[in-house]
């Protein structure tokens, strides 16, 4: 009896040794097949594409980074430039993509961060040679804002000294040129 | 024997250093305005800070130095050298004050790189700057390039034989008009005419690109002033590709060439005198220039392949050989791309397109079109008059304005000058090396800070060893100044130590 049992248990444990590997053996090449479309691509950034920009040229990118400037629309398409804190790049997208965007990036605003996948080129044929990224999508990361400049309290008490200084040479100035008259 | 100079020789140049201090000051007032009427606070302080350390610095040179003697040559030459050095350095209070840079030396290598007309930037985060300090930026490149004496001169200097010295010291040794004053007055004129023209120009394509209206003439007048004095700053870190637009850049490419002409060519236009373009020195040097190390960074570039139409090297090679020559230092591609995708030779005669420069009393820097006409003008003659019977007589002459015969004193000075700035570039280009960069990038940016160009290749950033920054300073600073009143100024020092 006790013989027995001790087989089933090996074959079981040999059955599930078995299932084991056969499971890694399709699933393994089955997840490899997957990779692609499960894969989250990860974004480039602006330096990689300058750098790696004849190997990256006319694939299909992921990049991200600050609108700044100020949109510049161009009929049926529109000219984003994203700063990732890097180099800004221009990206030629389509006007429909225009509704996500609610601040550009200046002295008085923090840009809407946004993320575009689409096809990057070295030298565009389109745009005379630029270096650009023409959207298939655009996705808002971060809502942009507009930005307070709190006045720092250093700079008027600076200025009102050295206006004190300057005072007493003009005075100083005048005095000299009364003394010269005399 | 080499005599000391005097008190009364130290109170001359300390009273125009004065003079020349308040009226950069006084230049202050313009951003001070604009950030006053667009409510920029933080700004309008930093000017205000800045004004006024140079109306109290100029003011206390005046009552400590005030004298009646006029300056002698030396003294034009070292008030120029140094006011160059006080500028730069006073330039910089509104940047160290804004806090987009990182330190005070960055500070003054933009400030001097926009006083020169280079163009070369460490600014940290340009696309947030406030717009007056984007304003003062391109500023300094319109007072710059006009020559910080000419302002001078233009409104606070006497017509004085001194006023004359120091015009010539500032690289500057050909009058439009008879007065000194009148023509750095005349040069004034010229510049806010194109100022005025140009900026409509570059507004009304900025709102067809899309720009709003105000944009479009912020950025026109920035970058007019930048274009037009061959300086190359602009208000977005993108530099002309921020555009996208071929109808700006054609029109700063027309700008550039503007700005590099002579401003006598100018004036002679001015009088509708149209024959002299063609017949000129420096403008057939200038096209004849162009057009060789053009074709030789399109055939580097088209070896390579880089760019795969006409219009894409129309757009990226004949711009930047443009943009180079000139010394203007737009860029419509990044810097890592000269290094990555141009290869040797583009960019070879791409350095040599802006180790030339252009006309002589312009803006621009670099060797200039009127010594190397006379050096091959020379040069040609020679082998001319070998070829001759030895018995004929024969007289060299060429056409600037009006033909001149070429004496072998013009000649002399075209080759030392030609020669320092080989030995500028070339001083650069080792330092360069010495700090680990490769040859041909440290020659390239070493050529583009001594020739107020501005074109980068990458080495010019933050990160780079401050020894570096300080000899592109300097390059920047004996570069624009044509090193007479540089060497004038250490020659000075030397007398002060060494004179009896």
């Amino acid at each position: 009896m006790k013989k027995s049992q001790k087989s089933k248990v090996k074959s079981q444990k040999y059955n599930l040794k078995l299932k084991i590997i056969c499971f890694c053996f399709i699933v393994f090449p089955f997840s490899f097949f997957l990779f692609p479309f499960c894969y989250a691509q990860t974004a480039v950034s602006s330096t990689e594409l300058i750098e790696r920009a004849k190997e990256l040229n006319g694939q299909e990118v992921l990049y991200e980074g600050e609108l700044i400037g100020e949109v510049m629309t161009r009929g049926e398409y529109s000219w984003l430039n994203l700063n990732d804190g890097q180099n800004a790049i221009g990206i030629w997208a389509g006007n429909n993509f225009l509704n996500l965007i609610s601040f550009a990036g200046d002295y008085n605003h923090k840009g809407d961060w946004l993320q575009v996948k689409g096809v990057f080129s070295r030298a565009c044929q389109v745009h005379g040679s630029d270096l650009d990224i023409h959207a298939q999508s655009i996705n808002l990361i971060r809502r942009g804002r507009a930005v307070r400049h709190k006045l720092v309290p250093l700079k008027p008490r600076q200025a009102i000294i050295l206006s004190g200084v300057f005072l007493c040479l003009l005075i100083g100035r005048l005095l000299s040129r009364k003394l010269k008259k005399k | 024997m080499v005599l000391k100079p005097n008190l009364e020789d130290l109170k001359a140049i300390g009273y125009y250093l004065g003079k020349i201090i308040i009226g950069l000051g006084l230049t202050m007032l313009i951003p001070l305005v604009w950030a006053f009427i667009f409510a920029e606070f933080n700004p309008l302080y930093d000017f205000l800070i800045g004004f006024l350390i140079c109306l109290i610095l100029g003011n206390a040179l005046i009552l400590t130095c005030k004298t009646d003697k006029d300056l002698n040559w030396v003294g034009g030459m070292v008030v120029v050298s140094s006011s160059w050095l006080a500028a730069a350095v006073l330039g910089a209070i509104p940047f160290y004050l804004s806090g987009h840079w990182v330190s005070f030396l960055d500070c003054v290598f933009d400030s001097m790189s926009g006083f020169a007309t280079t163009g070369l930037v460490l600014v940290q985060d340009l696309d947030h700057i406030a717009r007056s300090v984007n304003l003062w930026r391109h500023l300094i490149m319109f007072i710059g390039g006009q020559g910080v004496v000419v302002v001078a001169l233009s409104f606070l200097v006497r017509g004085s034989a001194g006023a004359f010295r120091m015009y010539v010291g500032e690289a500057r040794d050909e009058k439009v008009l008879p007065n000194v004053v009148e023509t750095a007055r005349f040069i004034w004129l010229v510049s806010i005419v194109y100022l005025i023209l140009g900026t409509f120009a570059l507004a009304v394509v900025g709102r067809y690109e899309g720009m709003s209206w105000a944009n479009a003439f912020f950025h026109g007048a920035c970058v007019f002033m930048a274009a037009f004095d061959t300086g190359g700053f602009a208000p977005q870190s993108q530099n002309i590709l921020y555009y996208h637009s071929l109808a700006y850049e054609v029109i700063t490419i027309v700008i550039m060439i503007l700005g590099s002409l002579n401003f006598k060519l100018h004036y002679t236009l001015w009088l509708r005198r149209k024959k002299e373009i063609v017949t000129n020195i420096e403008t057939r040097t200038f096209f004849m220039t162009i057009m060789l190390t053009f074709f030789l960074t399109a055939v580097g570039l088209a070896k390579l392949g880089v760019y795969p139409d006409a219009l894409g090297m129309f757009r990226k090679g004949f711009y930047h050989l443009i943009s180079g020559h000139t010394g203007t230092g737009y860029q419509t591609i990044y810097a890592r791309q000269f290094i990555n995708e141009w290869g040797a030779l583009a960019l070879f005669s791409l350095t040599i397109a802006m180790a030339l420069g252009g006309c002589v009393c312009s803006t621009t820097g670099g060797i200039k079109m009127l010594r190397i006409g006379v050096v091959f003008k020379a040069l040609y003659n020679d082998i001319k008059r070998v070829m001759l019977p030895e018995a004929g007589v024969f007289i060299e002459k060429y056409h600037h304005i009006k033909d001149v015969v070429m004496e072998g004193n013009q000649v002399r000075s075209a080759v030392l000058i030609f020669l320092c700035y080989l030995g500028l570039y070339a001083l650069g280009g080792v330092i360069g090396m010495f700090f680990g960069y490769p040859a041909l990038d440290s020659l390239f940016e070493s050529t583009s800070a001594a020739a107020n160009v501005g074109l980068t290749c990458g080495i010019t950033q933050v990160a780079m060893p401050a020894l570096l920054k300080v000899v592109y300073i300097l390059q920047m600073w004996i570069g624009r100044l044509e090193f007479m009143s540089v060497f004038v100024l250490i020659g000075f020092f030397a007398a002060f130590v060494r004179g009896k």
